[in-house]
C-alpha cells in the first residue's frame, strides 16, 4: 500500500440546481500515471479547480499530500497544474509570462529559460503567447506546471492541440515524470488519447465515480474482438448466426465480439470458409467507457480500437 | 508578499499596456497645458468670459491639470491590473502560486503605488513643460519658484498613486473588463462633472458634491479647475479630509472586491 499523494473524499459541488460533482471519491498513487477520465461536462476540470483551491466545495475535501491545496505554503513547488491551453495573456510573450510566477513559485529567471528549453519553446520564448499555435500553448502550460520541479503534476486535458510528435513526446515525458516518483494526474475525455500513458484510471460520469483502478483491471472489463476478412461474406455470417456471434460491418470484412481467434478459426475451418485475415482486434475500451460514463455510442459507425495502442 | 511585488511589478512590464496608457496621457496632458496656458494669457483679452485667475493661482489651477484631466488613465491601467486578469483567465495561474486571496489583491494594490507615481511625474511634468513657457511668455509668468506652485506640483504627482490605487479596487469589484473601462470612462467623463456641477447647485445637495471622488482629489490638491471656472463646486473639503476621503473609497472598493470577485469560484 501507498500513502496517497491525492486524496478526494466525499467532494460535491453544486451550481444551483445543477450537481456537478457528487459524493467523488478516489486517491491517486505517486510514482503513477494516473487518467482522469470522462466525457466533456462530467465534472472532471471542476473536480481539479476544487483540488487546486480555485472553487469552493459544496461538501467533501480534496487533499494534496493530506493538506488542502490554499494551506501549503509555496504550493508551486509541491503541484504543478496547467488547466486551460488559453490561459495566457496574448500580449506577454512566453518567457514573460514565467517571469511574472516565478517569484511566487521561488525560482530564478534562468529557470524559467531552463523549462522553456525543456519543453521545446526555446525559440519562442521571447515572442508574444497571442502569436502561438495551440500545442505550443499546450507546452508553455506544461512548462507552467513544471516551473517549480513539483511531485505532484496535474494536467487538464494536456494533449489537446498537441500534434502526433507532441503526443508521443508527451507521453514519454509523463512516463519518465512517474519513473522518477512523482505523482501524475492528467485528464481526458478520450480514453484513447492516454490509453498508453496511463498505469490507473478513475473513470466518472455525471459528477460521480463509475470505477477507479489500474487500466489492466480496467481492460479486463472489455469485451473482446476479432477482425475478419473472408472472400465468402455470405457463408461467414450464416455460421456466425448458427454459432450465436456478434457480428458487426468492418470495413473490408467483419468484427466478431466476444470470441476468440481460435473459436472463430477453427468454426470457419469446420465449415469450409475460406479467411483472408484472422486477428485480434483488441479490447473495445472504447465501449466499455462509453457503456460506463453513460454516454450513447456513435450509431452505425465501427469502433476504432487498439489503434492508438 | 515581497515576492507577490515583484510578480505584480513583471506582469505590470511585461504587456505593452502600460506605455501606451502612459504615452497617451502624457501627450494628452501636453497638449492641454499648452492649450490652456493659451487661451488664458495669449487670447485672454478678447475672451467674451471674465477673468477670473491671473498670476500665481492661474499657473497653479493650469500645472494641478493631471489629477482632474489624467485620473482617468491612472484609474484605467489600475483597473487593468485586476480586470487583465479575469480577462485572460492568468487569474488561474496567479492564484495558484498563492492561494491567499488577500495577498494577490493587497500586492496589487500596493504595487498601483510606484505605477501611479510614474504616471503623476510624468504627467505633471508634461503639463508643467507646455504650460509654463507659454505662461512666462505670454502672460504673467511661469511663478514654478513659489512654494505654493511647488506644493501643487507635488501634490499633483501624489494624487496619482491613490486614483491608481482606487483603480486596482476599483477592478476588483467590477471584474468584467470592459464594464470596468465604460463605467471608468462615463463616470470620469460625463456623470461626475455634471453631478459635480448638479449637486452644487442646490443647497441640500451640495455638501455630497464633496465628497465625489474628483472633488476630494481637488481638496487634496487646493486648487479646483472646476471652481477656478466658477460654475460652483467652489466648496472643497478640507485638504487633509480630501485625502481620507480617497482612501475611503479605496479601502470599500477593495474591501468588496475581497468579498465579491476574489471570494467566488475561479471556473
Amino acid at each position: 500500500m501507498y500513502s496517497p499523494a491525492i486524496t478526494i473524499e466525499g467532494l460535491t459541488k453544486r451550481f444551483g440546481a445543477v450537481t456537478a460533482v457528487d459524493d467523488l471519491s478516489f486517491t491517486v498513487a505517486p510514482g503513477r500515471v494516473t487518467g482522469f477520465l470522462g466525457p466533456n461536462g462530467s465534472g472532471k476540470t471542476t473536480t481539479l479547480r476544487m483540488l487546486l483551491g480555485l472553487v469552493e466545495p459544496t461538501a467533501g475535501r480534496a487533499l494534496i499530500g493530506g493538506r488542502p491545496y490554499r494551506e501549503i505554503r509555496r504550493p508551486a513547488r509541491e503541484v504543478g497544474a496547467a488547466l486551460e491551453a488559453s490561459s495566457f495573456h496574448p500580449g506577454r510573450t512566453g518567457l514573460g509570462h514565467l517571469q511574472a510566477l516565478a517569484p511566487q513559485v521561488g525560482v530564478p529567471t534562468a529557470r524559467c529559460k531552463e523549462i522553456l528549453d525543456f519543453v521545446g519553446l526555446a525559440d519562442a520564448a521571447n515572442r508574444r503567447v497571442g502569436g502561438y499555435s495551440m500545442g505550443m500553448r499546450q507546452r508553455l502550460g506544461l512548462a507552467t506546471a513544471l516551473l517549480g520541479d513539483p511531485g505532484i503534476i496535474i494536467l487538464d486535458e494536456p494533449a489537446n492541440g498537441l500534434d502526433p510528435q507532441g503526443i508521443v513526446w508527451l507521453r514519454g515525458l509523463l512516463r519518465a515524470l512517474a519513473a522518477e516518483g512523482r505523482t501524475v494526474l492528467l485528464s481526458s475525455h478520450v480514453l484513447a488519447e492516454v490509453r498508453a500513458t496511463v498505469d490507473d484510471v478513475v473513470v466518472i460520469g455525471n459528477g460521480r465515480l463509475v470505477r477507479a483502478s489500474t487500466l489492466t483491471e480496467f481492460e479486463d472489463l472489455a469485451v473482446h474482438a476479432v477482425a475478419v476478412r473472408t472472400p465468402n461474406p455470405a457463408s461467414f455470417v450464416a455460421l456466425a448466426r448458427e454459432r450465436g456471434w456478434q457480428v458487426e460491418d468492418a470495413p473490408g470484412g467483419f468484427r466478431v465480439h466476444g470470441v476468440d481467434t481460435a473459436t472463430v478459426g477453427s468454426a470457419a475451418f469446420a465449415h469450409g470458409i475460406e479467411l483472408h485475415e484472422l486477428s485480434d482486434a483488441g479490447a473495445d475500451l472504447e465501449a466499455v467507457f462509453l457503456q460506463l460514463t453513460g454516454a450513447p455510442a456513435p450509431a452505425g459507425v465501427p469502433m476504432q480500437t487498439g489503434a492508438i495502442r | 508578499m515581497k515576492a507577490a511585488l515583484v510578480a505584480e511589478y513583471r506582469k505590470f512590464t511585461s504587456t505593452r499596456m502600460w506605455w501606451v496608457l502612459l504615452i497617451a496621457m502624457v501627450a494628452y496632458l501636453a497638449f492641454i497645458g499648452a492649450v490652456l496656458a493659451f487661451s488664458m494669457t495669449v487670447e485672454g483679452d478678447s475672451m467674451s468670459g471674465p477673468v477670473l485667475l491671473s498670476g500665481g493661482d492661474l499657473a497653479r489651477s493650469i500645472y494641478a491639470l493631471t489629477s482632474p484631466i489624467g485620473y482617468v488613465f491612472a484609474l484605467v491601467i489600475g483597473s487593468l491590473a485586476v480586470t487583465g486578469e479575469f480577462r485572460h483567465k492568468t487569474i488561474t495561474a496567479s492564484l495558484l502560486v498563492e492561494p491567499r486571496r488577500g495577498v494577490l489583491l493587497g500586492a496589487k494594490l500596493l504595487a498601483g503605488i510606484p505605477i501611479g507615481a510614474l504616471y503623476g511625474v510624468l504627467g505633471t511634468l508634461a503639463v508643467v513643460a507646455t504650460a509654463a513657457p507659454v505662461l512666462a511668455f505670454a502672460g504673467d509668468g511661469a511663478y514654478l519658484g513659489e512654494s505654493a506652485t511647488i506644493r501643487v506640483i507635488v501634490l499633483s504627482m501624489v494624487v496619482m498613486i491613490l486614483w491608481t490605487m482606487m483603480g486596482v479596487a476599483f477592478g476588483a469589484v467590477v471584474s468584467n473588463q470592459v464594464a470596468a473601462i465604460v463605467i471608468l470612462l462615463a463616470f470620469t467623463q460625463l456623470v461626475e462633472p455634471i453631478a459635480r456641477i448638479a449637486l452644487a447647485a442646490f443647497d441640500a445637495t451640495s455638501s455630497v458634491s464633496k465628497f465625489l471622488p474628483g472633488s476630494a482629489a481637488d481638496a487634496l490638491l487646493g486648487t479646483s479647475f472646476y471652481s477656478s471656472l466658477g460654475e460652483g463646486a467652489s466648496d472643497l473639503l478640507p485638504q487633509w479630509a480630501g485625502a481620507l476621503v480617497m482612501l475611503a473609497y479605496i479601502a470599500v472598493f477593495a474591501l468588496i472586491g475581497r468579498y465579491t470577485t476574489l471570494r467566488r469560484d475561479i471556473g
